[in-house]
């Protein structure tokens, strides 16, 4: 159950939070900026914004090929930052391929270890809820082969349909396409049991953490995903930077994915030879700023203390949820005991648009339509949804607005 | 000042009176209210206006005398407000004025500026296909 409006805040300093992400201080539409987007991007703490600044002004250098100082320290900070990724995860640094975030993580998988893998009379199997970054790549990837792709239904509240789901697996399915957290819900998949049920059918499993790993603990090895992907910029870091998370032996086995500097071993006319991985799956001058500045976001939210800022985060949104609920007219939309960061709703007899309009014009920073899941919201009978999702910087005070500037834009919608 | 202009004074007049940000838009939402209902026929694919998050639909209906009437709806409010403000601006007009408007407008009585980028493509897209309309018929 949802916890009662009544019950006492939370002790964490979310205002200390607060002070330190300068995005968020600023007006939109004459009214003090409300930011519920978190779900879209997170807004950058000033260490990142430092981290990045000073990776400019005192380390910028291509990587992995000077013998200068400043291209061995950009290539020192850039493998630290790698260790660093994959200990906030539980995995070595072997293991951690940095990618464009979280869609190139996936389309990488589908096209190296897919295409290799995946045959004619194949199956794969994903779930109605999930983002379209770890949809599509799989729907092409069995059209491209002649593999079946099963979607595994969610119920009412947005929980996965787990018989469903046993049912669709069998000696068939190659890989099973999960997500940690929807994106669109909120709703936490039981993952290691999921990724369990898959091994046992003889399958491997990808899990999509964009929408986790700054929401819920991620322990890649407890969870035993062979593929788990997730994008900084969701996780308080920069845009354009995210990570593969893979067993050793499968990045070993896997043909690489785009050729170029930086993933060659040795080259002549006749052939080339790939270095080892995780460099084999990194093309070209990395995206080193983003990395230094993913890394600066994980050092950043464990210096908070994960299990102090996911209780913050619980108690803000079951507040929200219990305020918003109390309107009268409002359909929740996502119900999964457990589930984090995310509002999705509906004002009954509003379009999700023109609420989204009207909290924006005071203030409110939400999103509406699909959230790219589109299959789920045909699914769940909806034209779309308003999307609040909370962050470690977000209060009830923001809750408070949030349902107040609702209750507003029904006042007018609506009757 | 031509049919046009007098329109466009009008609902210039109607958006000035209202003031600020929301008050704006219970002005776009009582002009979508108002907008008289989409003839069934027209209710569909071929008058579906994307690019808009709601779903619009706008449909031509040709007089013999040169001018374009227009039918509109929209299952948002304020979107359906929006076309509300492009059929009382343009609908019945010659061709020839509604394809040569000059929208500035818009942005004048804040209904632009007060529109978030998905939206204003959705504005945009109700402009062109009316102007696709006005050149085709």
């Amino acid at each position: 159950m949802l916890a009662s409006p009544v019950s006492p805040p939370s002790t964490f300093d979310a205002e200390a939070v607060r002070a330190s992400v300068p995005a968020l201080h600023q007006s939109v539409n004459g009214r003090p900026l409300v930011y519920l987007d978190n779900g879209a991007t997170t807004q950058k703490p000033r260490p990142v914004i430092d981290r990045i600044v000073r990776y400019y002004e005192r380390e910028n250098a291509n990587v992995h090929r000077g013998v200068h100082r400043l291209s061995q320290d950009a290539t020192d900070a850039m493998e630290a930052a790698r260790e660093r990724v994959g200990a906030f995860v539980g995995v070595d640094a072997r293991e951690v391929v940095f990618t464009r975030g979280t869609t190139e993580a996936v389309n990488l998988v589908a096209s190296t270890w897919g295409r290799e893998n995946v045959r004619s009379g194949d199956e794969l199997v994903v779930t109605m809820d999930a983002h379209h970054a770890n949809f599509v790549p799989w729907q092409m990837l069995a059209e491209a082969v002649g593999a079946r792709l099963r979607v595994v239904p969610v119920r009412e509240d947005g929980s996965l349909d787990r018989d469903a789901y046993a049912a669709a697996l069998s000696s068939k399915t190659r890989l099973v396409a999960l997500g940690h957290v929807s994106n669109a819900l909120g709703t936490v998949h039981p993952v290691a049991d999921l990724v369990a049920m898959a091994h046992d059918a003889g399958a491997l499993a990808l899990v999509d953490g964009a929408q986790a790993l700054a929401h819920v603990p991620v322990d890649v090895r407890a969870i035993g995903a062979d593929f788990y992907v997730a994008s900084a910029h969701k996780a308080y870091g920069p845009m354009g930077i995210g990570a593969l998370f893979a067993r050793a032996d499968l990045l070993e086995a896997m043909p690489p994915y785009q050729f170029g500097g930086d993933m060659i071993d040795e080259v002549t006319v006749e052939r080339t030879t790939f270095a080892a991985p995780p460099s084999k799956f990194e093309a070209g001058t990395p995206h080193v700023e983003g990395i230094v500045g993913m890394a600066a976001a994980l050092d950043w939210l464990d210096g908070l203390g994960r299990d102090a800022v996911f209780a913050h985060e619980h108690d803000v949104l079951a507040y929200a949820t219990a305020r918003l609920d109390a309107l009268g007219g409002i359909r929740l939309v996502g119900t999964a005991p457990g589930k984090v960061s995310v509002l999705s709703f509906l004002v009954d007899g509003a379009h999700p648009y023109d609420v989204g309009a009207l909290l924006d014009q005071q203030g409110v920073a939400v999103r509406t339509g699909n959230h790219c899941a589109q299959p789920l919201m045909t699914h769940l009978g909806v034209p779309g949804t308003v999307r609040a999702t909370f962050a470690v910087y977000n209060t009830r005070a923001d809750a408070d607005v949030l349902v107040a500037a609702v209750a507003k834009a029904q006042a007018m919608l609506v009757g | 000042m031509t049919d046009f202009d007098a329109r466009v004074a009008d609902l210039e007049d109607l958006f000035d009176a209202a003031g600020d940000g929301m008050a704006r838009y219970e002005v776009l939402i009582d002009l979508g209210r108002e907008l008289p209902p989409l003839p069934e026929a027209f209710r569909n694919e071929a008058f579906r206006v994307r690019g808009c998050q709601s779903q619009v639909w706008i449909a031509p209906e040709y007089g013999d005398d040169g001018t374009l009437t227009l039918h509109g709806d929209s299952d948002a409010l304020i979107t359906k407000g929006l076309v509300a403000v492009l059929l009382a601006a343009l609908s019945g007009l010659e061709k020839d004025a509604i394809r040569d408007a000059d929208l500035g407008f818009l942005d004048r009585i804040g209904v632009a500026e007060h529109l978030s980028p998905s939206r204003k493509n959705g504005l945009a897209s109700m402009v062109k296909r009316i102007r696709d309309y006005a050149a085709a018929g």
